[in-house]
């Protein structure tokens, strides 16, 4: 059972690792996402 | 299944992105009639003319009322027939007066064509046994190309005409 | 939930792959390095015609070139290099036995045939309909019986791979299937679904019609089950660069898979999603009542999520491996990643260019805006990120170490150097090419045509000059391919014998388990059919009610009689 140790030891980050990169580098894809979209739909109704 | 906190956040902004553009699609659509080109009217592709707006005279710009106008256009590889002008030639180039309402009606009389007018959202698959229609306002003055998009043969480059849009 | 079993996480067994197996899934591998620079070939050609400087010597067409291009690249190198890798995955995680290999083998061979068959088709100028035939152009017949023996070849290895699943299955009861075995049988069963359409297609409607047993031909239904197949194409294109993202990229990087659930959640959404959303091909065409347009549009967004989940994950597995790293801050743990390995390097780049590329994709099926970018060469440039770039780097990354891992050799810092310079070739030569055919398309460019001035107006005038820049990314791209045959010989042939890992990703020791009902696989076969019956069922009796005439095969157009 020489797992069990490291599994407490980790068991903090487990619980919830700090994403917060993550969350800011999806959201900025997101709005890559959006930006672009709104683009092309504004050249849509303008045409 | 566990899903990270900030994994349902970024999940919630996603799919809620993707929701408005479809609202926004759907309501252009259904409502403000944007609908992209769907018209469901089948022609005999062996025989185009026995329908009234591909007779050769109907073909090209007709007026039908005040700054509105309907062009007739028929495909084949590699032309758009526009009809001919008073002196027998082949009309190329089609002129219209800027804020017209301009219905675009075309059939094919053999493979698959693509007609965009380049420039603007008038852009139609055009396929043997359908009629396709797009009904645009053109706003803006200039020259447009009309290309065919959709591959028909060798000479598929080389199928083009003109619409001027003058004040 | 009440139908979660648990079981127990253990350590999963890797196996490891024999000479014999070595030889099957290097002969995939082979003909898709052959395609890659034959038709990387073509495609130089084209972007030099189209800048109107270039004529083609020896009478050849433009058209011709063109179809070879979207054949030898769309169908040939793709197809062959995802069976190879799928095999070697199979052989890697739950192994293959020796009448399976045999049919693997006879799985190749069909397909084989069939590439020649349609290869010769179309250098002889009998076939230049692209690679999406449309019809009534007519192929020569051969064109046709040669796809028809590609697709039945790579379901026998799709039955194979599935077979290798069961077998598993069979002496491992109770355990959940390993998860880049479970990722290839979604993959092979969306395949096989997708591509009875074009078979459909090609047996039923193409090759009596091209033969003359029938006169005419549907068009717009042969249409429909072109691209009830042509958007699941793209997605086999893309899950095993989902793969190697999921399930290979985190062991390289030195971490753990993020999620095992989250990652077969997504194959499974895509499972349901990636086929009844074709009629977003088909926005403009006449013959096809919009509401139901619409409502695969609908279907076509849904198809993102399971994309969204995937680029958390990825960041996510940066960030947790970072992180534990000990590297602090809101991005320090972007410092960690092995920038130096091209194992890492080439595949990263690929997900990059998944961003603009998914941007563009959402754009190409929002309904009436797909007006706006419809048949031009915005779309050509979509598709040279999403395939061109995105799944090929991750090929390419695969490449690294899948080739010598076969073959007995090492991926020398040398191989490794070169592939990180390949790799920037490639990107910048993309970025070019890419961005000029996104703005040309914007201004309305047609994509699939020759050099033309159309006329002779302003608008053709400032094409071309896009088109220039086309040619100057084509060219570096092409010496890209001639750095990557140079590394793909290489790793075949001349590396130093060694021992090169074939990286799978594991979970962590204490990871949330994966419930056993991922694989029910009888719930998602139903649910997919289920979807694909919703969305096509009305339509498709709609269209056949209304049809009009058939149309008569048409062969001169192509240059034929």
């Amino acid at each position: 059972m020489d797992q069990t140790n490291k599994k407490m030891h980790s068991s903090d980050e487990q619980e919830s690792p700090s994403l917060k990169g993550t969350l800011i580098s999806v959201l900025l894809l997101g709005s890559f996402l959006i930006v672009s979209w709104f683009g092309v739909y504004a050249l849509f109704i303008s045409r | 299944m566990h899903l990270h906190k900030y994994e349902k956040i970024w999940l919630i902004f996603g799919i809620s992105s993707l929701v408005v553009f479809l609202c926004v699609l759907g309501y252009g659509a259904f409502w403000k009639g944007t609908h992209p080109q769907s018209h469901g009217v089948t022609i005999d592709p062996n025989n185009v003319e026995a329908y009234e707006a591909f007779k050769p005279e109907n073909l090209g710009l007709t007026k039908v009322d005040d700054n509105r106008y309907i062009v007739n256009i028929v495909a084949s590889a590699f032309n758009y027939d526009l009809g001919k002008d008073e002196n027998g030639t082949a009309v190329r180039t089609i002129r219209i007066p800027k804020g017209s309402t301009v219905l675009f009606q075309l059939t094919t009389k053999d493979v698959v064509h693509g007609f965009n007018v380049a420039g603007t959202n008038v852009n139609m698959m055009v396929e043997p046994g359908y009629i396709s229609s797009y009904e645009a306002v053109m706003n803006k003055p200039g020259e447009y190309t009309v290309v065919c998009n959709e591959y028909c043969g060798v000479g598929h480059h080389m199928m083009y005409a003109t619409v001027e849009v003058y004040e | 939930m009440a139908l979660e079993k648990i079981v127990p996480v253990h350590e999963p067994e890797r196996l490891p792959i024999t000479k014999a197996e070595s030889r099957l899934y290097m002969s995939f591998i082979y003909v898709a390095f052959i395609a890659l620079f034959v038709g990387g070939l073509m495609g130089l050609l084209q972007t030099l015609v189209r800048s109107g400087s270039f004529t083609l010597p020896w009478g050849i067409g433009y058209y011709q070139i063109l179809t070879v291009h979207g054949v030898i690249l769309g169908l040939v190198l793709t197809t062959y290099f995802i069976i190879g890798f799928q095999f070697s995955l199979m052989g890697k995680t739950v192994g293959i036995s020796f009448k399976q290999r045999k049919a693997a083998w006879i799985s190749l061979w069909v397909m084989v045939i069939g590439t020649i068959m349609t290869a010769i088709t179309i250098l002889l100028g009998k076939a230049s309909v692209l690679y999406t035939f449309y019809a009534p152009l007519k192929a020569h017949p051969a064109f046709y019986i040669g796809l028809a023996l590609v697709i039945v070849g790579s379901w026998i290895a799709g039955f194979v791979n599935w077979r290798q699943l069961y077998v598993w299955k069979k002496q491992h009861p109770g355990e959940k299937s390993p998860l880049l075995a479970f990722m290839v049988v979604i993959n092979m069963v969306m395949w096989f679904i997708a591509s009875l359409g074009v078979a459909t297609a090609v047996l039923v409607q193409f090759i009596p019609w091209s033969l003359g047993y029938a006169e005419t031909i549907n068009v717009l239904v042969s249409r429909t089950l072109f691209w009830y197949f042509g958007h699941p194409l793209v997605y086999f294109w893309l899950l095993p660069a989902y793969m190697a993202w999921y399930a290979i990229i985190p062991k390289i990087i030195g971490g753990k898979i993020f999620s095992d659930s989250l990652a077969r959640m997504s194959f499974v959404l895509f499972l349901f999603f990636s086929i009844p959303v074709g009629f977003h091909h088909q926005l403009t065409e006449p013959g096809i009542d919009p509401t139901w347009k619409f409502i695969q549009v609908v279907l076509t967004f849904m198809v993102i999520v399971p994309s969204l989940m995937t680029a958390f994950s990825l960041f996510a597995t940066f960030e947790i491996t970072g992180r534990k790293k000990g590297h602090k801050g809101l991005f320090g743990w972007f410092r960690h990643l092995p920038w130096k390995d091209v194992r890492f390097f080439a595949p990263f780049v690929g997900m990059l260019a998944f961003i603009p590329g998914g941007a563009g994709g959402i754009i190409n099926a929002s309904h009436q805006v797909n007006g706006v970018v419809h048949n031009t060469i915005w779309v050509t440039g979509h598709f040279h990120l999403t395939v061109a770039t995105t799944v090929v780097l991750t090929f390419f990354g695969v490449t690294y170490w899948l080739i010598p891992h076969l073959t007995g050799r090492k991926l020398t810092a040398k191989i490794n150097k070169l592939g990180m310079i390949q790799t920037i070739i490639w990107a910048v030569g993309m970025t070019i090419m890419s961005v000029a055919m996104h703005i040309q398309g914007l201004l309305g460019g047609p994509r699939r045509s020759a050099f033309s001035e159309y006329g002779g107006t302003a608008q053709a005038q400032e094409w071309i000059g896009y088109q220039l820049a086309q040619a100057i990314g084509g060219s570096i791209l092409f010496i890209g391919i001639i750095l990557m045959m140079y590394i793909f010989i290489h790793l075949t042939f001349f590396a130093p014998k060694g021992i090169e890992e074939f990286p799978v990703a594991e979970e962590e020791a204490d990871a949330e388990p994966t419930p056993m009902w991922f694989d029910n696989w009888k719930l998602w076969i139903g649910i997919t059919i289920a979807l694909i019956l919703f969305a096509y069922s009305i339509p498709f009796v709609d269209i056949i009610q209304n049809s009009p005439p058939g149309s008569p095969p048409f062969a001169w157009p192509i240059g034929n009689n």
